[in-house]
């Protein structure tokens, strides 16, 4: 796109001056706030906004077979929907990269940092486990539904309640209301995105600045270890920068992680 | 034993007057709290969000912009497209996101529904779309998603000859009900359910109707009449949540 160029060059002369358009530090996020319960027929939902950018994250559980190499742990799918509601740049029609890579990314973050306990899902071993699926909708994208997606998973999931399963009928009973909580690690994972801008490293862009990075580094951190990673993009990074990033992500998944716990108390 | 014959007479007129019982005890022609919202996706053009109790829709208009692919173009005026769909969550069940036969047919009826109310003459070559997404399903979710997507349109300024507003008249054993829930929606007892989907223009003009069950057409054209009725209720939240910009909530103390 022609205009993003054209802003290229005024945002970088910003950036050398550690300035950002909407006056804030280029390691700085934007507004977050987080509601959870927002869709009733959910098991669990939150919104998610990060200055203009909205999420919608519902978690749905269903009752089915395990995978022939896990018999005694339920499955987690994670699917995004780029609505063409939240942007003209999204189209009807079947699923582009950038949601398949979004809902691939916020899978390995759940996943691989064991946050879901897969094997208190198993109802009866090798027939029956109990199936996750979180499905995350954009509703308005100003850049960086990366992380807003990865919040917003994790949000939806601290609310969620198992449904009761009525083992004799073999289906779910809504009409029973539920306490249970889903299995959870006691410490909540996070995706967050470092995005390189010419030599400069920021966090949170808008939509603009998404538009014109170069390269951008998504890490999922538990508990300041890292389970799960994705460089995008097509610039390369020289391992010096690599490094301040890993550095720069771990700091500031403290300052988020709190902010989560707190808004989710 | 000597009352035996008697129920047989009286019960005719006895039904007529007894109303039905509504499972969230709502009077019949009593619509759930609404809620009615403009400008709620601030990428859109014009955006909405719409509610019937607990059914809950949002709507953004993109538009007019240039119709793609070419071909389907109308060189005489602009054209509008609507697309109607439930999040995955937004039921028990869940629903396997992506287009259905179902989604796709009330996207249509949308179009059809909002049609006759906007005047699109000065945009050939043009289209308007139209999004709209249900984020909680309890029965009424076309009818909701016309009301936030007619809100949508003049929210972004499109020029309109009316207002259009959607609304569902049940039947409940032989009982007509204003905006079907969804254990109305599988009431059982005596007739079981009639649902009725219709919207009007705020002239009082049908643009469209859809039907579920079984009524006689004398019943259906009182179900009309109630609709008309309760449409000029809604009309007036529509309009108050355009011309303020802010949310409107009717009926908050009541379930």
């Amino acid at each position: 796109m022609i205009t993003p160029e054209i802003n290229k060059e005024r945002v970088m002369k910003y950036l050398q001056e550690g300035k950002r358009f909407d006056g804030r530090k280029l390691e700085e996020f934007r507004e977050l706030t987080i509601e959870t319960g927002i869709s009733k027929n959910a098991e669990g939902s939150a919104k998610v906004k990060l200055g203009n950018t909205e999420v919608y994250v519902g978690v749905k559980m269903a009752v089915g077979e395990p995978y022939p190499d896990s018999p005694d742990k339920g499955n987690l799918m994670v699917t995004a929907e780029f609505l063409p509601l939240s942007s003209d740049r999204f189209e009807s029609g079947p699923p582009q990269f950038p949601s398949i890579e979004l809902g691939r990314v916020t899978d390995r973050v759940l996943r691989e940092s064991h946050f879901i306990e897969f094997e208190k899902l198993c109802i009866k071993k090798g027939e029956k486990v109990w199936t996750v699926f979180v499905d995350i909708y954009t509703i308005n994208d100003d850049g960086n539904l990366l992380d807003a997606a990865g919040i917003g998973a994790v949000a939806a999931l601290k609310s969620a309640k198992i449904p009761f399963y009525d083992g004799k009928e073999g289906k779910i009973d809504y009409e029973k209301e539920s306490k249970e909580k889903l299995p959870l690690s006691k410490d909540i994972p996070l995706s967050l995105t470092a995005y390189k801008m010419g030599d400069k490293i920021i966090m949170d862009p808008t939509r603009e600045e998404e538009d014109i990075s170069d390269a951008r580094v998504t890490l999922g951190i538990k508990s300041g270890v890292v389970s799960s990673m994705q460089k995008g993009l097509n610039d390369k990074i020289n391992v010096e920068d690599l490094g301040k990033i890993f550095d720069l992500l771990e700091e500031k998944s403290k300052e988020i992680v709190l902010k989560i716990e707190k808004s989710l108390k | 034993m000597e009352v035996k014959s008697k129920p047989e007479v009286s019960s005719q007129p006895n039904k007529k007057q007894n109303s039905v019982e509504r499972p969230d005890g709502r009077k019949a022609d009593e619509t759930r709290p609404i809620v009615a919202e403009v400008g709620i996706i601030p990428n859109a053009d014009g955006s909405a969000k719409f509610a019937f109790g607990g059914t809950v829709a949002i709507a953004a208009v993109y538009g007019p912009k240039k119709m793609h692919p070419q071909h389907k173009q109308n060189p005489s005026k602009g054209v509008l497209r609507c697309d109607y769909s439930m999040m995955s969550f937004s039921v028990k069940d869940r629903i396997r996101p992506g287009p259905s036969r179902r989604s796709m047919e009330i996207s249509k009826i949308t179009e059809w529904a909002l049609q006759p109310a906007i005047d699109l003459e000065a945009y050939p070559n043009m289209v308007v779309d139209v999004h709209i997404n249900i984020l909680q399903a309890d029965a009424s979710t076309r009818c909701a998603g016309i009301n936030a997507a007619a809100m949508a349109l003049a929210h972004a300024g499109i020029p309109m000859k009316d207002m259009v507003t959607s609304v569902s008249i049940g039947k409940l054993d032989k009982e007509l009900v204003v905006d079907v829930n969804k254990a109305e929606e599988d009431w059982e007892e005596g007739e079981g359910a009639t649902d009725i989907a219709m919207s009007f223009t705020s002239a009082g003009e049908l643009t469209h109707m859809q039907l579920d069950g079984h009524i006689t057409t004398e019943q259906l054209k009182e179900a009309v009449k109630l609709g008309q009725k309760a449409v000029k209720e809604i009309y007036e939240i529509q309009k108050q949540a355009l011309k303020t910009g802010k949310k409107i909530e009717t009926g908050g103390k009541k379930k």
